[in-house]
């Protein structure tokens, strides 16, 4: 151990001098690292369809990664100002601890666990979702209760695994579970037929089947086994930073609140309404208490539109993936999407 | 003929019986793969016909589709023409690396000089290239990439630790075999963990260390105490005689050693290193469990979200093993020429 | 003569300077360590290992249960790697020395079939060796629900099942219950090690019959024993003592290779530490078990060549 760290010192100190690629340090400010680099950080999946994929020319899109840049575009003016950082499940925390990232937007569980011991703040929901199951519909099944003696494929690195064992117990199954390192692994064992189900959050259940050759023969269950809350995460210590990582995420639930679009916003600006007026900084002055200018919440919407808007277009109707808005209807609309006012 | 089938096929019973069976057994199994895998298969990108040929024949068209996202993994369309001349650069070098006559010590500032030039045209960012970072490289080029540096990379530190574990100094001997002993005693993928999840920890708050290069120095970390190994064996096929001459010529340590001990040792040890890079290039797969797309996640990423092509995996895997095997198998026959050469070296 | 110039005081000197710059390290990367946990407030510590782990594992050699502790999962993981290692390598040795004592044989066909065997298997790496291997096995293996016994024996998506001492495999619900089970990723991890590792076994046994002096077999042949009997009583026992080392080290070769299973889903060692590592996210901790767990089995293998070398050096007299 003793040569090896010291080797790994000297030989990562020589390799980084003949330059690479290696970021500027971020000094304890977040944001005015930042800015300095004029570039947000931002941690995503590697692959999941409808909230972080990558076209084949490289360009990223999904509502994790619309987070980054209505984020980017509040704090740096510019939408396209984000270094997108693929994080498989076991990088991500680690990455955000070392400040490789300065944000990690990658469809996390928001648990007491994760608050508490892994150094990082949930910034909010971006997404209510529950683990599910999927089964093709030949094995004739109706309920996650007749799931018993079956083999359920997964990936690793996720809660999913306990929340399966959890079910398993409560409901008292015999369910094996099948543990790949990769998702694409997992999917592919039960597309084969290896396993008899396969289980993630709902949303990337209906992701899996979008992308399937047969969307048609597969189903999801009913029954939601947990309560997944994704959201973005930050690093702890630096509040000034988890204060705009989070008005950012209120702005645009209040842009979808007060009908805010990418295309109407430039005529709302005229707007009497004092609420919109506040959000879109045409009164009063929101930005200077985050250490933004007050356009930082019209940026935002403009570069992705409002919640509604970035929730249809990735994953909803206007996506492959077809998933109702359910929880993640603003609360006047029957869901608990709901922002603290913007005043 | 007859004379030579009999002595090789037919000499006895027994072994008369062995052949019978033994090659229409072959003749069965190769006129199913030919029906499979050359016959009966497709091999144009369609996958209609893939669909019906399924399970009769083959369906190379998964690889004529798909060949460019298998060989370049994520890198941008339009400027595959970079990693494309960059590999070629690479592999000529390594070609040329091969041969005796250039052995020189110029040889190591032209490695110097091409992996310059190799980082700027996968890079980028400077004479007019767009920039491409390097969580878009992927493929064949990454894969020779992570080979050759690591072994590149590995040689330095393996000649340092050999001589540290034949050193008369207890405290550098011990230090050395530790460290080789460590090493070799885990399995290479927990080094590719503690470097991808874990190295961040060790540094100090705000330092970032690409990806890849963090993976890089795993490997070139990891090779290194294998390579120490193989170059140990050389210097210790050294004949005492040879450290006595040179130190009653009166030359001090490093020059007993640069000028005399280490070229003979590394002579002898060729082949030792070259089944190195070969271990060292097939190691390169697992990196793909750490999510780096190399040839073996190329794969994946080309096949695994497209549901007309995924029933034929199977075809792509085979496509990429070819590759593996035609770069492994040439370079373990260059190492039994060496290996010849160095024998007869010898006898003289 | 000045002290500098004393070469003993030298050595010292540098020897030194190498411990203190070790150290230096070691102090700087564990005061980083410390600094970013306090920091962000992470927590460490292996108090984790007494607490209940939560998740099931597939299949496990001592009944473990998902309420049971971190360590008891650790030792599933760690049942899980020595069964397959311990199987691998029994079947590995008979595979690899049939195909080495294969390249000596008069007939050119079985020499030529065990040097393609070499080649081939030997050119590819490993891990893309177990990921075909158990595509194979998934795909194009019949789902349980249509398939039939063979004499009593059932090879379906869901592994291999055995008949044991009476006790038949039968069909239940999703899977298959009764007799002795192999799962599919224990099959194709088991495939894939073995044909892996014996291609380089045939290698060694070949070059350590090679050594073994032309003379002992045409004086064992003059004797007028048999081509085979000159093999298996005079060859092979003379080889051994040049097979066994390198040997050992493809026997400790195999065993850390196993920990490719993450790829295919087999719940070994390093697997469950992944696991863990993810429920717990002490990612220090699960890795230094890893780690420590690969050491002891390397060190013990040395102890053992160690041995082994120090007897066979006394036989020789």
């Amino acid at each position: 151990m003793l040569k090896n760290t010291l080797s790994r010192t000297i030989a990562s100190v020589a390799l980084c001098a003949t330059a690479v690629v290696s970021l500027p340090a971020h000094a304890g400010k977040t944001l005015d690292t930042i800015k300095s680099r004029d570039q947000l950080v931002c941690g995503v999946n590697v692959a999941l369809a409808g909230f972080s994929s990558t076209d084949s020319e490289g360009k990223w899109s999904g509502m994790d990664v619309d987070y980054c840049k209505a984020l980017a575009a509040s704090i740096l003016g510019d939408a396209n100002k984000v270094k997108y950082v693929p994080l498989n499940a076991q990088q991500r925390f680690t990455a955000l601890q070392s400040g490789e990232i300065d944000i990690l937007s990658r469809n996390t569980t928001w648990t007491l666990t994760r608050d508490a011991s892994l150094g990082a703040n949930f910034v909010g929901v971006m997404y209510y979702d529950g683990q599910g199951f999927m089964v093709k519909k030949e094995l004739k099944i109706a309920s996650a209760k007749e799931l018993n003696g079956a083999t359920v494929c997964t990936q690793s690195g996720t809660t999913t695994e306990k929340n399966l064992s959890d079910f398993a117990r409560a409901n008292k199954l015999d369910i094996k579970p099948l543990v790949f390192e990769k998702n694409e692994a997992a999917t592919g064992a039960y597309q084969s037929g290896r396993c008899q189900a396969y289980t993630t959050d709902a949303s990337g259940l209906a992701a899996e089947r979008s992308i399937s050759k047969t969307p048609d023969e597969h189903m999801i269950l009913p029954e939601i086994i947990s309560k997944e809350p994704l959201g973005p995460l930050v690093r702890r210590g630096d509040d000034e930073f988890f204060a705009i990582s989070k008005w950012v995420l209120n702005a645009l639930l209040e842009g979808e609140e007060y009908g805010l679009t990418q295309a109407n916003l430039d005529e709302k600006k005229s707007s009497d309404d004092p609420n919109i007026q506040r959000i879109l900084g045409t009164s009063e002055n929101m930005g200077t208490l985050l250490g933004l200018d007050k356009e930082w919440a019209y940026r935002a919407l403009k570069a992705t539109g409002n919640y509604g808007e970035i929730f249809e277009r990735n994953v909803g109707k206007d996506s492959p993936l077809k998933l109702e808005r359910g929880l993640n209807q603003p609360w006047n609309k029957g869901g608990i999407m709901y922002a603290p006012p913007i005043r | 003929m007859v004379t030579w089938l009999r002595a090789n096929l037919f000499n006895n019973v027994f072994n008369s019986a062995i052949t019978v069976l033994l090659g229409t057994l072959l003749l069965y199994v190769l006129s199913q793969v030919w029906g499979w895998g050359i016959s009966h298969a497709v091999w144009v990108a369609d996958a209609e016909q893939c669909n019906t040929a399924r399970g009769a024949g083959a369906c190379w068209g998964v690889v004529a589709e798909k060949y460019r996202i298998i060989i370049f993994g994520r890198y941008p369309f339009e400027a595959q023409w970079r990693p494309l001349l960059a590999t070629l650069l690479l592999m000529a070098l390594l070609l040329a690396s091969c041969v005796r006559l250039f052995w020189k010590p110029w040889l190591a500032a032209l490695w110097v000089g091409v992996l310059v030039v190799f980082f700027i045209l996968m890079h980028g960012g400077v004479l007019g290239l767009a920039t491409v970072t390097t969580d878009q490289w992927g493929g064949l080029p990454l894969t020779i990439l992570l080979a050759s540096l690591s072994v590149v990379g590995a040689f330095p530190l393996a000649v340092l630790l050999a001589l540290g574990r034949m050193s008369d100094l207890p405290v550098i001997r011990s230090l050395c075999t530790v460290y080789v002993e460590l090493i070799r005693g885990v399995p290479l993928i927990s080094v590719l963990f503690m470097a991808s999840f874990l190295f961040p920890l060790f540094m100090p708050v705000g330092t970032s260390i690409d990806v890849l290069l963090r993976v890089l120095v795993a490997m070139i970390l990891f090779a290194g105490a294998y390579l120490a190994e193989v170059i140990r064996g050389g210097l210790q096929a050294i004949p005492r005689g040879q450290y006595e001459a040179a130190a009653s010529l009166g030359l001090t340590y490093w020059q007993m050693q640069g000028k005399i001990i280490l070229p003979q040792a590394l002579a002898t040890v060729v082949p030792g290193i070259m089944n190195n890079f070969i271990s060292t290039f097939k190691d390169t797969s697992l990196v793909t469990i750490v999510s780096l797309y190399e040839l073996t996640g190329s794969l994946d990423l080309a096949v695994n979200s497209d549901p007309d092509w995924l029933p034929y995996k199977l075809e792509g895997y085979l496509f990429i093993a070819a590759i593996y095997f035609v770069f492994c198998f040439s370079l373990s026959r260059y190492s039994q020429w060496v290996e010849r050469q160095v024998s007869r070296g010898k006898v003289h | 003569m000045a002290f500098w110039r004393n070469q003993k005081t030298r050595g010292w000197l540098y020897q030194l300077a190498a411990l203190l710059l070790v150290a230096a390290c070691i102090v700087w990367l564990a005061d980083n360590t410390l600094e970013n946990m306090r920091n962000r407030g992470i927590q460490s510590g292996f108090d984790f290992l007494s607490q209940p782990a939560g998740f099931a594992i597939s299949e496990s050699l001592f009944g473990y249960e998902s309420t049971d502790t971190y360590w008891r999962a650790f030792l599933a993981g760690l049942g899980n790697t020595l069964k397959v290692a311990v199987v691998g390598i029994i079947l590995t040795t008979i595979l690899g020395v049939l195909l080495g004592v294969g390249r000596f044989s008069h007939n050119i066909l079985i020499r030529g079939l065990c040097l393609t065997y070499v080649e081939v298997f030997r050119n590819v790496p490993l891990l893309l060796q177990l990921l075909m291997w158990y595509l194979v096995c998934v795909e194009w293996l019949p789902n349980v629900r249509e398939a039939e016994p063979f004499l009593g024996i059932y090879l379906t998506k869901a592994g291999l099942a055995l008949p044991w001492f009476g006790d038949m495999p039968v069909k239940a619900g999703f899977g298959i219950k009764g007799g002795v089970n192999l799962s599919p990723e224990f099959f194709a991890l088991l495939l894939g090690l073995t044909i892996y590792t014996a291609s380089y076994i045939a290698e060694i046994v070949r070059s350590g019959i090679a050594s073994v002096p032309r003379g002992q077999r045409e004086a064992a042949l003059a004797l007028g024993l048999s081509r085979g009997q000159t093999m298996r009583l005079i060859q092979l026992p003379q080889a051994l003592r040049v097979i066994i080392p390198p040997l050992t080290n493809q026997y400790l070769n195999l065993t850390k290779n196993s920990s490719l299973a993450v790829a295919v889903g087999y719940p070994e060692l390093v697997s469950i530490a992944n696991t863990s590592l993810n429920q717990t996210g002490r990612a220090v901790e699960c890795i230094a078990v890893i780690m420590a767990v690969y050491l002891t089995l390397s060190l013990l293998t040395s102890a053992f060549m160690g041995w082994y070398n120090r007897r066979s050096a006394i036989k020789e007299r």
